[in-house]
This record gives C-alpha cells, structure tokens and sequence, in this order.
C-alpha cells in the first residue's frame, strides 16, 4: 500500500466504508455505529496510505501491524481489510452471525489476519507495545498503531502502558485516540472527563498531536509528523464526531451502540449515496 | 517412568531459586527468549537474567496487567518472553489479560511464572499468598499448567515449557524444598512420575506435598500399610493414564497440594476417576479460607499440609475401600 492517493479517491473510499458499517449493523441488528463511523478516517489513511501491509502475504514478518482497542468498532476494521483484499466484502453482511468470521469483537481464531484479539478495553495499547519491542529486538522496521477509544482510555491499564512506552522510548508506536466525546453511558465529560487530554499524555513523556480525525491532509501530517519523532512515543488525539456522516447519527449517544432500523438505513445510505 | 525408591530426602533449593537458574542457561541457548518484570526481580530471581542479558530483561514496574499483555505483544513478534511475578499478582491482577491476550487468540507463545504460591512463603502473609492459582490458570483454555516439586524438576520444566509452543504457566515455591530427583531425571510435560511404589493407596502430589507425601508413605510403611507416591507436576493436561493406573491398581487415592481444595489438583483427579474409574478418594489442602503471618513451618502445620494429615488421610480412605 503506501502510495499517496487522490484526496477524493480516499473520500469516496470513505464513504463506502460508511456505508458497509451502515449496511452490517443494520443486517446484524445489533452492533456499535457511532464509534465505527468516527474512526473511518484514521483507518483509511492508515490502510492506504501510512502502513507498510501486504493484504496478499498477512503474516510478513515486517508488516506494520494496527491494533484496534476499542474492539467494538470493529465494522469500521473489517471492512477497510475487505476492501484491502484482507476478506470477503461481500461476507461483511454476516457480522455477528454463527460461524461468520466477522465476529462480535475482533478475534484471530476467525479472522487470522487481525494482529490481537480485542474487546476488553485498555489491553490493546499494551500488546502493541509488546509488539514494538518485538520489532526493536529483531531490530525490523515495522511500526505499530493502536487505536483507543476516549470511553477506553478510563481504564488503568492504558497509563499503565502510558508511562512504559516513554520510559522505554518506545518511538516506533503510535497510538491514537479516537475522541469523539461519546461513550455508552452518555457524553464522555459527564461519565469520567478525560480532559485535559493533551497535556495528560505529555506529562507522561508522550509527543502529543492534537488536529481534526476526519481531516485527511491534517491526518497525513500527524503520522508522518510521528515518524519523525524519536526517542518517545507519539499519540494523536485525533477530535472526531461520533457517527460522523450521518446526519441522525451524528454527536447522539444512543448510536453508541445501537443498530439502525431498515428505514433509518435508507435514510443514511442516501446521505452516504 | 519410574525414579527411585527413596525415602531420604535432602534438602535442596527452592524452585524459584531453580527457575532463575535454569532461566539463564536457556537465555544462553536461546536468544529469543525475553524476560518481563514487575519489581520483584530479586524475589523471582530473574534478576540473574537481567544481568546477564540486559537488551532481553523489560523492566515493567508495578503494573503486572500492562506486563502480561507487552509479554503477548512480545511473543506475537516471534519472541518467548517469560513474564514473572509473585504468582497471586501475576494471575490475578492479570488474569483478564491473561484470558483474552494470552489464552483466547490462538498461538500466543506465553510463559507466565508464579513464585511464591501458597502459604510456605511465611511471614508476608495472606495477600502475598497464591492459594488459587492453578483455579485460575487451569481455567484458561489452551494453557499448560506445571508445578514442579523440586530444583531437578524445574530446571527440566522452565526448558521443557520454552520448547512447548504455546501460553505455559509454571509455578514456583518461596522456600528451599528437599531433593526428590536424581539428577539425569527424565520428565515430560503431561508425564505423572511413580517416586514410591506400593499396592493399598496412591498419594497423588505437586510441589512441596510431594516430599511430604513421601515421608507420609514411610510413616504408613511403619504401619504396615503400603502406600504409593506419584509427583504430578502437570495440572493441565492431566495425566490420565496415571490416574486410571492408581485408581484401578490401588482402589484409593489421596491427593495433596499446597493450594485451596476447591479448584485444586484434587478436584481435577476426582472428575477423572468419576468419568474413568471410581474409587475412594481424600484431599488434603487448604480448606476454604485463607492462612496468615507465621513461620513456613509453623503455617504448613496448622493449615494441616503435613506428612502426618496426608497418612490420616490415607487411612480414611482405606477404612473406607473397605
């Protein structure tokens, strides 16, 4: 991959993503929209552009690996790895459904080209750490790249893994932060604020990158603004819109984790056409 | 694969003193192998490791979630990191980590090691002590789960679980434990040994109630009651040919174990022999509550892992066998 495309090759590419995370969650009737549809950005950029990946040789040694923490966002994932060659786009219907290999949350046993089984928050950002000291021992390029939710990066274990990767100068990781402002409970501000985001991570030795997560030149920058970054590890909060390019969807809390119906798929794929 | 009849018994290292050993000759052999630490290196003894082989010894703090889930990472970049830590921090503070980073996602080359199991680690007292480790490990599908008894057997099982593909937990004691081994033992992962042979009951053991089971079984020779000992050192996969040998042989057994009954060893062998070839059996453990400060000695006495409570034992089930 790692070819630099056309701006609106990777917005049409973005819109198709949307709409197979619209059309499989609505066929699975149970899922999680809001945090798929934020995250689609970061993932097209990383996928066709950013990431050293063969979708034809899975296990190269050398490949860089992308990690998805918060697991339940797990259609936006599968279908840039369809649409990458990974797997079947025309199996991303079967999400959720007995012996699909688009399972609930991600998992290797069904889909071995996924880098780490996920679905429990806060543990994803460690293992890719794990991987990155891998690389660094085996002294390979492959980068790593983890994205958390905002909703996830509550749990102990994300500053535990905080604090580890600057105090091992762990620059050949990236982690992102896809926050959007939304968890199941409601608006991230009135469950467990996690502001003052920025400065959190830079006080845990982290290059922080604040900018627009659906801002695709602004994304370009940031990841090869991280490349560049030694000696510390780089952390992009990337502010996005939960249920980013629905209109009904957008910034509403009950999308967290609900499926659309048949008539609010109609409506969202005409806003997606 | 019968060892030696013996029931003099030397005392020998404690096996996490055995574990740090043999982690530095495999360290030798093997460059893949890494180690990961949450502050107890000089406890765990890997910190003969870490002097060793610095560029391989991670240094994790006291965060043993994020230390089982780097290991993960670690062994999905093709590496074989050893993750050590007392064993009630490393299984419980990681256990989710543990379950879906280690244990669910297929092929994760994972040795996970606990010292300080049970209550022989005295004085520090119940927070420190892992009464419940082999409950958890063993519930973790996929996983290889060993005690070993002595210096001899571990140093054979840290090399052993390198060389087995796949999530291993080996757990290790705090104090020094006789010698049961000769050296030049062979074992196997999944392999029972027959240390004590004998016709009326089989005494099933792991760990420190291995030589206790032994001395029970001369205690009982005394008696005129003939009693067998058999080391099991692998929890998980159990060794089923051993326990259909001891139940159809001997007709009883009392299984021993410095762990809480409920989850232990014990439980595992009764469901094997139910679904094999039922036969009067007795636990000795710990029962249902947690132990305190005081001297090895003085806890293995009042939380009844004796010689003397094994022999009780066995001659409950044999009144019993009738």
């Amino acid at each position: 991959m790692q070819q630099v495309k056309d701006l609106g090759e990777i917005q049409d590419f973005c819109k198709k993503i949307r709409r197979h995370i619209i059309e499989m969650i609505t066929e699975a009737k149970s899922g999680h929209p809001g945090g798929s549809l934020s995250a689609v950005e970061t993932l097209a950029v990383l996928y066709l552009e950013v990431m050293r990946h063969d979708p034809k040789n899975p296990h190269w040694p050398d490949r860089d690996r992308f990690i998805l923490g918060k697991g339940h966002a797990c259609p936006v994932l599968y279908a840039v790895m369809a649409e990458c060659g990974y797997c079947p786009v025309d199996q991303l219907i079967t999400l959720r459904k007995l012996g699909s290999i688009y399972q609930g949350h991600p998992d290797r046993r069904f889909l071995p080209a996924l880098e780490a089984s996920t679905g429990s928050l806060g543990q994803g950002l460690s293992v890719g750490l794990g991987m990155a000291l891998a690389a660094r021992l085996n002294k390979s390029p492959f980068r790593t790249y983890v994205m958390a939710g905002d909703g996830e990066i509550q749990e102990g274990q994300i500053w535990e893994a905080a604090m580890f990767a600057s105090f091992h100068k762990v620059d050949n990781l990236v982690a992102i932060v896809d926050y959007n402002k939304i968890q199941l409970d409601g608006f991230v501000k009135d469950i467990m604020d996690v502001e003052p985001l920025t400065a959190k991570w830079e006080a845990f030795g982290w290059h922080a990158i604040t900018l627009d997560g659906h801002d695709i030149p602004a994304l370009r920058a940031a990841f090869a603004e991280a490349a560049a970054t030694k000696g510390k590890p780089t952390v992009l909060i990337a502010n996005t819109i939960k249920g980013k390019g629905v209109s009904f969807m957008e910034n509403n809390p009950k999308f967290h984790g609900m499926a659309p119906s048949r008539d609010e798929m109609a409506l969202a794929l005409k806003e997606l056409a | 694969m019968a060892a030696t009849t013996k029931f003099d018994l030397k005392m020998g290292a404690a096996t996490r003193e055995a574990f740090g050993k043999a982690l530095v000759e495999l360290g030798r052999k093997n460059k893949d192998v890494v180690v990961c630490d949450a502050d107890l290196s000089k406890s765990t003894m890997v910190h003969w490791f870490a002097k060793e082989f610095p560029e391989r010894f991670v240094s994790c703090g006291i965060a043993e979630a994020n230390m089982v889930a780097i290991g993960a990472g670690l062994a999905s970049g093709g590496k074989i990191p050893f993750v050590a830590s007392f064993s009630v921090f490393v299984l419980n503070k990681g256990f989710e980590q543990l379950r879906v980073t280690a244990a669910y996602p297929p092929g994760i080359n994972l040795k996970v090691v606990g010292t300080h199991s049970g209550i022989s680690i005295g004085e520090d007292g119940p927070s420190q002590m892992s009464i419940e480790d082999l409950a958890l490990a063993t519930a973790l599908p996929g996983f290889t789960v060993i005690s070993p008894c002595d210096e001899v057997s571990m140093t054979a099982f840290v090399h052993l679980a390198a060389e087995h593909f796949g999530p291993v937990f080996l757990r290790a004691g705090r104090p020094k434990v006789p010698v049961v081994y000769n050296a030049g033992q062979k074992f196997e992962i999944g392999k029972a040994i027959e240390l004590v042979q004998g016709k009326d009951v089989t005494l099933i053991a792991h760990g420190l109630m291995v030589a206790e089971s032994i001395r029970a079984a001369e205690i009982l020779d005394g008696e005129g009651i003939s009693a067998r000992v058999v080391d099991m050192p692998t929890i998980k996969p159990l060794d089923l040919e051993a326990i259909r040998d001891a139940a159809t042989r001997t007709g009883a057994i009392v299984v021993s174990e410095e762990h809480l009954v409920d989850g232990g060893l014990g439980v595992k062998v009764a469901q094997a022999v139910g679904r094999m070839h039922p036969c009067v059996m007795e636990f000795v453990g710990i029962e249902n509550t947690y132990a305190e400060s005081g001297t090895p000695a003085q806890l293995l006495e009042k939380y009844g892992l004796t010689a003397a409570n094994i022999a009780s034992a066995a001659r409950r089930a044999l009144k019993r066998k009738g």
